[in-house]
Formats: structure tokens, C-alpha cells, sequence
């Protein structure tokens, strides 16, 4: 519930964050935007339309309020309304997003399940430390080394993450499969580690050792009892996780050249373009604090303790 | 049961003594790298050679040459320094404001650290890269901006967990036996050290997220210029040329890896150690 | 309560003859090794004994004595570092260590059953405790309409109200009583042949321990199993068991029956435990405790000869020589010791003190009044009036939360603010520590539950004392104050992790005298501390008392112990004062009803009088406090009706400064046996109307 609580200030702290960042421009913005040739009377028109003139606390409820309202205004790089690019750049980049998540949950729960029930063994020590080495590697390294690999020496997938515009379902899958297997690469330590502990913990438990003592076998209080007590404090991770996953879009679409909202955001802060720029930012921020709230959510609702607080 | 606890604990700590030992080792070579490349370095990371251009790795060039002739183990070992500048200050920045965040909210308590607590999960939410990207595309492409931005993303977490720690040690006894006394300066004199282990691992663990952030805004062409031999650069730099000089990319790549896996690994062995305590 | 007293006493020495065809449990020769960091360690060596079916038997030892391992080894379920190098376990006539994975499997879902101490931890907690139970039921063949009517038969069994509902529950929305009883119902699916409890009711409430127990007593007379009973404690042993095996370090070092090792011990170990452990209604004016110096040796650090040796009054060069063998002293008891006829009575083991007695308190200290404390809207200091007179030491008894360390920490200036005033020397104290001044500060000081918590882990014993001796303007030097404490001085510049608990608890003490208080709280000081540490730290707080004429107020949830201390005892229930007065008064009675019923688990633990029907069915979880009426009108067995619910009750005078708060005359409240009360005070007292 505090979490909840939190959502409007943290969307105020974006909006302020946005808005402030993109007031630290150093020079005229006007003059930014149409270069060094244009007029003074040009820049000083723009200037008006931008309301640049205007206090900054007003600007920043209109721009506020522009924003509430959808109108997000024109790129000014590209001259198409900034709403329907920013939109479909991210349907694009959630297609991404999901594919890697769809990979990531099975992998990283069932590779932590294995090191937890195994804990000690060999099995264990290599799921663990790759975890560790894959999640401290950024997703730019691991994606040039996936493509040298299996793009460059074994051809098995396209280099490019963009499929032609008249490829079949699956054509476009293959070209996603590269990019997203960089993305769980990164994630999957994390949320493995999460998994693997709370096995641990849930092996060694007292209601493991009582369920032992009652004949059932290693096998059936794996099923029966560590499966549920394992997973569900993973929902926070996966959580976290996720976060991670949509901030490493902006590199993987990059080295990918994949046309999503990270690409976009990242082309129009080197550009410049404000509208673009601020919507992306903005859309992300939004799209991040959705992802708490419903990890903190599946976690009520998986978890009794938290669903149905305590009676002492 | 204190031999079971006893028995346990032995190999899990020399094993994490091995990997503390193995990620320092890296880590330590990577910063002589940094101090001293440039008398290690067989060429001149800069010079350009025409005529022997993307030759493959062997005698002459161990990792071979780049577009312009460049040694690529030289560029490599040069690319250690703006890393291994920017990652430590940004994570000593973040760890001492985080550090006297996470230690005032905490032993403060009440509305103060209420209010702190919630600016911070405001802050903590908003992804690190977005607002990395918004602040050096916008503030200017700079050294210190990159070192604040990292910094500024990390304050939170590192306040946050030193909080958690300071929290749990604040209700304990001996805290409340000294107030009961009376004493001064309680939160440095009987808090602060029992905290220090949260605060170590914290710095480990960011000094590892910092590398990580440093080398994705240098992808991303935000961090060091296009053309230096950084880490990060050059795999952006490079990438074009995947297909026909492949080690080009690979030898920043792996560069990267090992330094992070390095910290990782000391990070690990840290936090294991002093879990296991 | 036993089906067992007919049974033959098998002595565990005669280990030759043949053990197949014998029903029960058959442990002979078994040993047990760890392998640790240096090698293996002994845990558990050499023992043997036999328990009949419907026989209880206990283990009792201090910690790390090896009860633990023997208990899963019973169970052929030790962890991974563990492993038994010899002997067997044999239940009637078939050899568990013998028997392949498959078999095991199946010999354990039909022949065992086990309950440990926490029942919570042996509830899975992401599964509701009905379908829990169903799935044991269903993995021994029971269709699924079936396991369900079985499972509420089986929480009907175990005395849980409304099983329907139960069964919906998840474990941790049952209270730690209501989770025991559904861990022995799971023990009690199928008839198992061999029942262990390991330390079954540690954690618990005085009064839920006791019907635990009750329920124990019940259902092991009902499926007729040998049952194992593994304990720290003394007392429980003493109630519940036929034999006793006493063991340390690993090896079994006393064995008989229950009344006679616990009347004439024959080994000095059982002795030197018995003579720690403080009787209801004896008081530090009796006898003084004898704690058992040191600890018990390591796994596999024990040395040659007697493992008791090095903290024995008795040792000679013998003992350090020759390992004792296991000799008979009586029928069907044995021990192992050289010098078994020269063990004193155990009752005669400490003389009393030369102590005054307890007299008319001194001029009053501290003032309670209308004191209140809340955390959110409950009150958990309700309204309490309380004084404590100059060198008193005043105890403070009731079941977790009661109040009672919410209460001690408002003294002392912790925990949440309320209204109320506190007075020392008639003059108001500000509620906060914080806007005490320092000569206040330096008057009240207190000695905290945790010993792992209370010392700080970063500084040493001498940087801890040196501290508390400069902020409290305290006069002696480091040295003196541990010597004070009965702390050695190599000990100064050690960490806190390096001490044990009873070494923990000394330092903590001596910092309480730094600045020479004028009153120390002292919050259930020794409730973590095994019974032998427990006696010498007692016996340093009555020694510290008497030679500083320093007030305390001192809180425990065990009655004996705040009996043993206490010149005066208050009694505390949801946040109420019930009653109060002089110690041996109301422990004797005429008492509170509530009172009654913590004597009453007192006293049974001991065996010392039989126990009474428990009038508290399966506690429910604490319902809301009542508005109107006696607090404890729910729960009293001699409430009336109309009354008790509706009125508060009055504060009436049950004798000289003795008072209590219930509607019933003090001519029909209940008293302790006679055969168990404290000596009778100097003056008959006459019996008062309520007062004004």
C-alpha cells in the first residue's frame, strides 16, 4: 500500500526530473534546435512557441499539463506528432521486452531451483557463478559476443534484430531471439540467486525436514513444499529484474539496431529533439513504476502471509 | 549443533576467500593496467598504420589491428584508464552521501525519515539509464557529468540499504543501553561501526554497477569521445566491423568482462563472508 | 497419566543379550560422528537404552551435550556432515539403519513420528494447515473425501475449537499453542511405534506449555508408542517420563527412573543441574543456586577420562585418568561416575545466605502512576499503579504480552510515550530517556533479554565497561567491575562474539552498576540462558542486590524464578496489574485467579501437583481486549456470569499490603497446595473488605 502511496510523487519526481533536465540544455534552445543560420526574428518566434518566455514554473505546469492531456506535441526532428512515434516505438520495444521475459521467467526459476536443491555440488557452483559473471556483464558485451558467434562465424541468426517489413510471424521472431537471449543473459543471475537462496532456505526448513520425517520422498517435498516457497519471493526479483531489462533496451537496440523506444529516446537526446525526448522519458517512467507495483501485487497475491496479514 | 554450524561454515568461507583472492587479483591487475599502460603498451594506442589495417591477431599485433591500423591490445589497454577514473569516483561519491543518508534517516527516524524514504523511492525508480542518457545528452558530454550521474542513481540504493542496516541495529540493546546512559555522538560511536560491513559490500557492489554504467554510456556515445580507446567506444566504435575484424570488438568486449566479473566475484566473496559471520 | 509404570526398567548396560523380537525402541552402542573443519568429531558415543511401547523416556542435558543428534539419529535423518559409526536402532525388532531409502521412506510414514520445539517452522507456510494434513493422509492411500473428514477428526483430537476452521487457516494465522496441536495431530495420523518430541514446548507460554503437555500426556496414552522425550528442562522431564537418560558430551552418563534420579541423583552432572534449577516457592533467602561452572566440552573435544571432570566438585586424579564405567546404583538405575556415593542431597547442595528477611520495604523509590502506553490504539500499559520501595527487589510476572517489558522499558524511559507519571524520590521523571538529566539517567539503569544484543559487537569488554564508567561518572576501574561481575580479567579485551551467553549477561550486569544505580530493571534477564548458566547468573543479581542495597524491578514470565529473587511480586495481565504483594503471599495464595493458573503450570512442571484440568481451551487467538468487565473473564474458570463480564473488577486487600483485582472475596480465591506453598509469613493476616 505504501507503494501505492508512492506512485503519484514518484510520477511528480519524473516529471520534475524531465523537465529540469531538459532546462539544463546550456545555451538557447531555440537557437539549439534551428542552428547557428537562423534569424534572430526566427528564433525569437520559436522562442514564443516553445514559451520559452514564460516563468518557469509556468512553463513547467503547462508542459505538465500537455502531457496529462496527450498532447505531446510534434518532433521536431522528424515533424510527425510525437504521441503516435513514441507509442508505436514502444509496442515495438515491449514485443522485445516480452519475448526476453517469456525466456527469462522458465530459465532463471528453474536454474535456481537446481542450484538450491543441489546447493553445494557442482551443479550449484556453475549456476551461480555464471549467474554472478553474466549479471555484472553489460548486455552491449554479451549481445557483441552472441553475435560474433552465432550471427558472424555460425550464421544461425540475422545480425540485425529489425526483420524485413514482409516477414512471416516467425521470420521476426528469429530476429528478435539474439537481443533477448542477451537481455536474459543479464537477468537470469539475478533472479537465479533469488530462487536458489529461498530453495536453500526452504530445503533446510523445518517443514521440509518434518515433511522428510513423514516418509515422503526428496522428490515429492521438492514438488510439494519447496516449489511454492521457492518461486514466490521471486515475483520481487523478477520485479527488479524487469526494471533492468526495459533500461537495458536503450544498448540492445542499439548494437541490434532495433527501432524501439530506448533507440528513440537515445536518438533524440543526442539530437536534441525536446518533444520526442520528454515523452520518451516520461512513457518509461510510467511504464518502470507499472512494473513495481504489479510485481508488489503478484507478491500479495501469491504470498498468504502478506494476503492475509497476521492473526497474532 | 555448533558443530554443524562449524562444519558448514569452514568451506563455504575458503571458498569465498578463493574467489575474494581471484576477483582482487583481476581487479588489481586492471588498475596497474590503468596507472602504467602506457609503459606496457607495445604501440601507441593512436598511431595509425594504413597499410595494416584489420590485420588479424598474431605475432606482430597479438589482437590484431583496427580500421586504421590501431593495435588492438594497446587500445585495450589503454581503454583501463577513463573506466577505472570515472567508476571509482562516482562510487566513493555514492557510497559517502549514501552512507550519511542512509545513517541520519535511519537513526533519526520518525518524519524525517519518512519523507527522505519516499524522495529516495521516487528517485530509485526511475530508471538509472534514462536519466543518464536525459542528463548527458542535454548538461554536455563531460567526465564529471558522467561521475555525478552515475553517483547521483546510486545515492539512493546505497542509502537504502545502510538505512535497513542502521534500523536494525538502532533497536538492538546495547544502543538502547547507551542512551539509557546517555551517551554522545551514538550514532558514530555505537551504530556506525556495526554498519560499516553493510557499507563495504554496498561499495563493492557498486563499484561494479558503476564499471557497468560507465562502459554503457561510452556505448551509448555519452561517456568518453568517439575514437579514444575506451572500453566502450570502441566496441560502438567497432561494431561496423563485426563482420571482417571481429577481435576489434571482442578485445574491448572481454576487457569489460573481466573487470566486472572480477568485481562480482569480490562483491560475492565480501557479502558471503561477512553473512557467514 | 503413564500406561507405563509397570514396565520393567531395561537397564542399558546388558547389551548381550539378544534384541530381535523385542518390542520398542532398542538403541544399543550408538555412535554418531560430525565431520568438522579439524576432522571428526564425536557428537554421540556409545549409548544404549530401551524404551517399551506406551513408556515415555527422556534425554536431558544442556545444549550441545548431542540430545539433538541422538533425536534425528533416532530418525536416521542427520544432516549431510553427520554420520553414525556404530551401534543400531532397532524398533520392535527391525533395524532402522539397516533399512534401504525405499524402505526408510516407508518406515518413517508408518512407524514415526516426530514433533519439534516452534511448531510454525514445521508447518509449510504457504499451505493451508488442512490441506497439509490431508496430503500425509493422502500419501498413505486415503481418498480425498476421506482424508477430509479424517482431517477434522484428527484437529478434533488434538482439542481445537471449530476443526472447520482450523483446517482454512494458514500457520500463521494460528497462535504458537494452536500450531503444536496441529503438528501432533500430523504425529498422530497412522499409529506410530516410536513418538519424538524434541524440546516440544520451548518458546511457549507458561500456561500453553502446560496444556501442551497435557495433551501430550493424552495422546501418548492413547496410541501406545514408545516415546522419546528430548529436553533441556528438568522439570518437564521430571512430569512427563518414566526414565530419564541423562547425557553429556555425548555419552549417557545417568539413566533410571524419573523419580529416583531426579530425588537421589547418582551422577554429580544430574546434581549440579538439579541444584541450578530454582523450586517454586523457594526463595533466594532458602537456598543459594549452585550454577555448573564452564561449559560442556566441544564434539570431540571431550578429554580422557570423566568428560565432567574439569567442571566437577568431586574430580580427582581418577576421574582425569580412567573413564567411569556405567555402574548400577539401585534398581534400574545406573551412572557413570567413581564417586557416585559421595554425592551430597541434592536439595542440601546450596546453604542459604546470610540475608535478612524480607521485611517492610523501605521508604518508597520509584511512584508509578496511571501509567499508559499504547502502541497504535491498544493499550498495552493500561492505567497501572506501582511503586517500588529503597533496595526492594520487586517481580514482575505474565504471559507474553502482558505489557510487562513495555512496562519495564517505560521506567527506564524506552518505547512509545502515554500518559501517566513516574516518580523517583517524589520527584516526576520525564517519560522520554532523552529529556531525563544525567543524575536521573544515572539512577535508573537495565539489563536487557538478548545477551547477543545488548553488548556491542564492535568494542571490547573493557571499551564497553570504560564507557558506561565515564558517561555514568562511575568511580572503579574497568578491572574491578568485571571482578565485580565474576568476569575473568583476560576476558576484558575480548568481543562480545567470542563470550557465551551467561559471559554476555555478567558484562551487561557490571555495565548496569557502573554509575552505582539506584534501580536496575532487569528484563527477563536469564529467559535465554540454559538452566546451569541460568543459576549463576541469578546468584551474581542477588549478590550485586545485596551488597549495593540496589532496587530492581525484575521481569520474568517463569513464576519460580521471579519467586526466587523477588521480595515483592506483581502480576500483570493484558496490561493490568492484578495483583501484587509480598512474594511468598502470592505465590501461596489466597490469588488471583490468572495467578492461580501460572502457579498451577508452574508447579506441574515439577510434578509436584497434579495437574489441573486446563480451563483455557486451546487458548483462541488473544481475542480484542473487552471493553467492559474483568480482563480475564474469558479464560477464568471461576467467572460469574453478569458480573465478571460487565464490572470492572475492584481492588481488594487479600492481607497485609497484598491486594488483588477481582470481584471474587478473597475467602473463595483459589491457593497453591498446600504441599507446594512457600513458608507460611510470620503474620496471620485478616482478610479485608475492598478497598475504598
Amino acid at each position: 500500500m505504501r507503494r501505492l502511496a508512492a506512485i503519484p510523487l514518484t510520477l511528480l519526481a519524473v516529471s520534475v526530473l524531465v523537465f529540469t533536465a531538459t532546462e539544463l540544455i546550456p545555451g538557447d534552445v531555440a537557437r539549439t534546435i534551428l542552428g547557428r543560420e537562423a534569424s534572430d526574428a526566427s528564433v525569437a518566434r520559436l522562442r514564443a512557441e516553445l514559451g520559452l518566455d514564460r516563468p518557469l514554473l509556468a512553463r513547467y505546469a503547462s508542459w505538465l499539463e500537455g502531457f496529462a492531456t496527450g498532447r505531446w506535441g510534434d518532433s521536431t526532428l522528424l515533424g510527425v506528432p510525437v504521441r503516435e512515434l513514441v507509442l508505436s516505438r514502444l509496442a515495438d520495444s515491449l514485443l522485445l521486452g516480452a519475448l526476453a521475459f517469456v525466456l527469462l521467467v522458465p530459465v532463471a526459476l528453474s536454474l535456481g531451483l537446481v542450484a538450491g536443491v543441489n546447493h553445494d555440488r557442482p551443479a550449484d557452483r556453475v549456476i551461480s557463478v555464471a549467474g554472478l559473471a553474466f549479471g555484472a556483464i553489460p548486455e552491449f558485451v554479451t549481445g557483441v559476443v552472441l553475435l560474433v558467434v552465432f550471427a558472424v562465424r555460425l550464421r544461425w541468426f540475422p545480425a540485425s534484430a529489425q526483420a524485413p517489413p514482409d516477414a512471416g510471424p516467425l521470420t521476426r521472431l528469429g530476429h528478435l531471439l539474439l537481443p533477448a537471449f542477451s537481455l536474459v543473459l543479464l537477468c537470469t543471475g539475478y533472479v537465479a540467486r533469488h530462487v536458489r537462496a529461498s530453495t536453500v532456505a526452504s530445503v533446510e526448513s523445518p517443514y521440509a525436514r518434518a515433511a522428510e520425517l513423514r516418509g515422503l520422498s526428496r522428490g515429492q517435498v521438492v514438488r510439494r513444499h519447496v516449489l511454492r516457497n521457492s518461486t514466490v519471493p521471486a515475483t520481487s526479483a523478477l520485479g527488479v529484474q524487469l526494471q533492468f531489462l526495459l533500461g537495458g533496451l536503450v544498448a540492445v537496440e542499439l548494437l541490434y539496431n532495433y527501432p524501439g523506444i530506448g533507440a528513440l529516446l537515445l536518438r533524440s537526446a543526442v539530437e536534441k529533439d525536446l518533444p520526442t525526448l520528454q515523452a520518451c522519458a516520461m512513457v518509461l517512467g510510467v511504464l518502470y513504476m507499472l512494473i513495481v507495483l504489479a510485481a508488489d501485487v503478484v507478491y500479495r497475491l501469491l504470498d498468504p502471509r502478506v494476503r492475509l496479514g497476521t492473526a497474532s | 549443533m555448533s558443530a554443524v554450524a562449524l562444519s558448514r561454515a569452514r568451506p563455504a568461507t575458503r571458498r569465498h576467500r578463493v574467489a575474494l583472492a581471484c576477483g582482487l587479483a583481476i581487479v588489481l591487475a586492471w588498475a596497474v593496467v590503468a596507472a602504467l599502460w602506457p609503459h606496457l603498451a607495445p604501440y601507441d594506442p593512436e598511431l595509425q598504420d594504413p597499410a595494416h589495417r584489420f590485420l588479424p591477431p598474431g605475432p606482430g599485433h597479438w589482437l590484431g589491428t583496427d580500421q586504421f591500423g590501431r593495435d588492438t591490445f594497446s587500445r585495450m589497454l589503454a581503454g583501463a584508464r577513463p573506466v577505472l577514473l570515472v567508476a571509482p569516483a562516482a562510487t566513493a561519491l555514492a557510497v559517502v552521501a549514501g552512507t550519511l543518508v542512509g545513517l541520519a534517516a535511519g537513526s533519526r527516524g520518525g518524519l524525517v525519515d519518512e519523507i527522505v524514504m519516499r524522495v529516495l523511492d521516487a528517485v530509485v525508480v526511475f530508471p538509472a539509464i534514462i536519466a543518464a542518457v536525459l542528463f548527458v545528452a542535454l548538461a554536455g558530454r563531460s567526465v564529471t557529468v558522467v561521475v555525478l550521474v552515475i553517483a547521483g542513481s546510486f545515492v539512493p540504493i546505497v542509502a537504502k540499504s545502510v538505512r535497513a542496516a542502521t534500523l536494525v541495529e538502532r533497536e538492538k540493546a546495547y544502543v538502547e543501553a547507551a542512551r539509557l546512559r546517555g551517551e554522545r555522538a551514538l550514532t558514530l560511536r555505537e551504530i556506525l561501526p556495526n554498519v560499516l560491513p553493510t557499507v563495504l559490500v554496498e561499495a563493492t557492489s557498486r563499484f561494479g554497477d558503476a564499471i557497468f554504467a560507465a562502459a554503457t554510456l561510452s556505448f551509448l556515445g555519452l561517456g568518453q569521445p568517439p575514437g579514444s580507446p575506451d572500453w566502450g567506444a570502441s566496441v560502438s566504435d567497432n561494431r561496423l566491423w563485426l563482420q571482417p575484424a571481429p577481435w576489434t570488438v571482442l578485445a574491448p568486449a572481454l576487457a569489460i568482462a573481466s573487470l566486472v566479473v572480477g568485481i562480482a566475484l569480490a562483491a560475492d566473496a565480501l557479502r558471503g563472508r561477512w553473512e557467514a559471520s | 497419566m503413564s500406561t507405563a509404570g509397570n514396565t520393567s526398567g531395561n537397564i542399558a548396560g546388558d547389551t548381550r543379550e539378544s534384541v530381535s523380537g523385542i518390542a520398542g525402541l532398542a538403541v544399543e552402542d550408538l555412535s554418531v560422528t560430525y565431520r568438522t573443519g579439524r576432522g571428526e568429531a564425536a557428537a554421540v558415543t556409545g549409548v544404549s537404552f530401551r524404551v517399551a511401547p506406551g513408556e515415555t523416556y527422556g534425554i536431558v542435558g544442556e545444549s550441545g551435550c548431542g540430545k539433538t543428534t541422538l533425536g534425528r539419529a533416532l530418525g536416521r535423518h542427520l544432516p549431510p556432515e553427520g554420520a553414525v559409526t556404530g551401534g543400531s536402532v532397532r524398533l520392535d525388532g527391525a533395524d532402522v539403519l539397516e533399512l534401504s531409502p525405499a524402505a526408510l521412506r516407508a518406515w518413517r510414514a508408518t512407524s514415526l513420528a516426530v514433533v519439534h520445539q516452534e511448531a510454525g517452522g514445521s508447518l509449510d507456510p504457504t499451505m493451508r494447515v488442512g490441506a497439509q494434513l490431508a496430503e500425509i493422509l493422502r500419501a498413505r492411500g486415503h481418498g480425498r473425501a476421506e482424508a477430509r473428514r479424517e482431517v477434522l477428526r484428527l484437529l478434533g483430537r488434538v482439542l481445537l475449537p471449530d476443526p472447520a476452521s482450523i483446517a482454512r487457516r494458514y500457520p500463521h494465522q494460528l497462535s504458537g499453542g494452536q500450531q503444536q496441536r496441529v503438528v501432533i495431530a500430523a504425529a498422530l495420523i497412522g499409529r506410530p511405534r516410536l513418538l519424538v518430541l524434541d524440546e516440544p514446548t520451548t518458546g511457549l507460554d507458561a500456561t500453553v506449555e502446560h496444556e501442551i503437555l497435557e495433551l501430550i500426556g493424552l495422546v501418548r496414552a492413547e496410541i501406545g508408542a514408545a516415546v522419546v522425550l528430548i529436553s533441556h528442562d528438568l522439570g518437564l522431564v521430571a512430569r512427563l517420563c518414566d526414565r530419564v537418560g541423562v547425557l553429556y558430551a555425548g555419552r549417557l552418563v545417568e539413566e533410571g527412573r524419573a523419580r529416583d534420579v531426579l530425588a537421589a541423583p547418582a551422577h554429580p552432572y544430574t546434581a549440579a543441574l538439579l541444584a541450578a534449577v530454582p523450586r517454586f516457592g523457594e526463595s533466594r533467602r532458602d537456598r543459594e543456586l549452585t550454577a555448573v561452572p564452564g561449559r560442556p566440552p566441544a564434539p570431540g573435544d571431550a578429554p580422557p577420562g570423566c568428560a565432567f571432570a574439569p567442571r566437577c566438585a568431586l574430580a580427582d586424579d581418577l576421574c582425569r585418568r580412567t573413564p567411569p564405567p556405567l555402574e548400577a546404583r539401585g534398581a534400574g538405575h545406573v551412572a557413570r561416575c567413581h564417586h557416585s556415593a559421595r554425592l551430597p542431597e541434592p536439595r542440601l547442595a546450596g546453604s542459604p545466605p546470610a540475608l535478612a528477611p524480607a521485611g517492610e520495604p523501605g521508604p518508597p523509590l520509584l511512584e508509578i502512576g496511571g501509567l499508559t502506553r499504547r502502541y497504535g490504539r491498544t493499550a498495552v500499559v493500561d492505567d497501572v499503579d506501582l511503586t517500588i520501595g529503597r533496595g526492594e527487589v520487586l517481580g514482575l510476572v505474565g504471559e507474553s504480552g502482558s505489557g510487562k517489558t513495555t512496562l519495564a522499558r517505560a521506567v527506564a524511559g524506552l518505547g512509545p510515550r502515554g500518559s501517566g507519571t513516574i516518580l523517583l524520590d517524589g520527584r516526576p521523571l520525564p517519560a522520554a530517556v532523552g529529556r531525563r538529566d544525567g543524575r536521573a539517567r544515572r539512577r535508573i539503569q537495565m539489563i536487557f533479554q538478548s545477551p547477543d544484543a545488548s553488548l556491542n559487537p564492535s568494542h571490547t569488554v573493557r571499551v564497553i565497561l570504560a564507557r558506561a564508567l565515564r558517561s555514568l561518572r562511575g568511580r572503579a576501574a574497568p578491572e574491578d567491575l568485571a571482578a565485580s561481575a565474576g568476569l575473568d580479567p583476560h576476558l576484558l579485551d575480548t568481543r562480545p562474539a567470542r563470550l557465551s551467553g551467561g559471559q554476555k549477561q555478567r558484562v551487561a550486569i557490571a555495565r548496569a552498576f557502573a554509575g552505582e544505580p539506584d534501580l536496575v530493571v532487569c528484563d527477563e534477564p536469564v529467559s535465554a540462558l540454559d538452566v546451569s548458566v541460568q543459576a549463576g547468573v541469578l546468584r551474581l543479581l542477588s549478590e550485586r542486590q545485596r551488597a549495593t542495597g540496589t532496587s530492581y524491578l525484575f521481569i520474568s514470565h517463569d513464576l519460580a524464578v521471579v519467586g526466587y529473587l523477588a521480595d515483592r511480586v506483581a502480576v500483570m495481565y493484558r496490561g493490568r496489574i492484578v495483583e501484587e504483594g509480598p512474594a511468598e503471599r502470592v505465590l501461596r495464595g489466597p490469588h488471583h485467579p490468572y495467578t492461580s493458573s501460572l502457579v498451577a503450570a508452574s508447579l506441574a512442571r515439577f510434578g509436584e501437583a497434579p495437574a489441573r484440568p486446563g480451563q483455557d481451551p486451546a487458548g483462541a487467538p488473544a481475542a480484542p481486549v473487552r471493553a467492559t468487565g474483568c480482563r480475564y473473564a474469558d479464560r477464568c474458570p471461576s467467572r460469574v456470569d453478569g458480573l465478571c463480564d460487565a464490572e470492572p473488577p475492584p481492588l481488594r486487600t487479600a492481607g497485609d499490603r497484598h491486594r488483588v483485582r477481582c470481584h471474587l472475596d478473597p475467602r473463595d480465591l483459589p491457593r497453591a497446595p498446600a504441599n507446594a506453598a512457600p513458608h507460611p509469613p510470620r503474620d496471620e493476616e485478616e482478610f479485608s473488605a475492598p478497598d475504598p
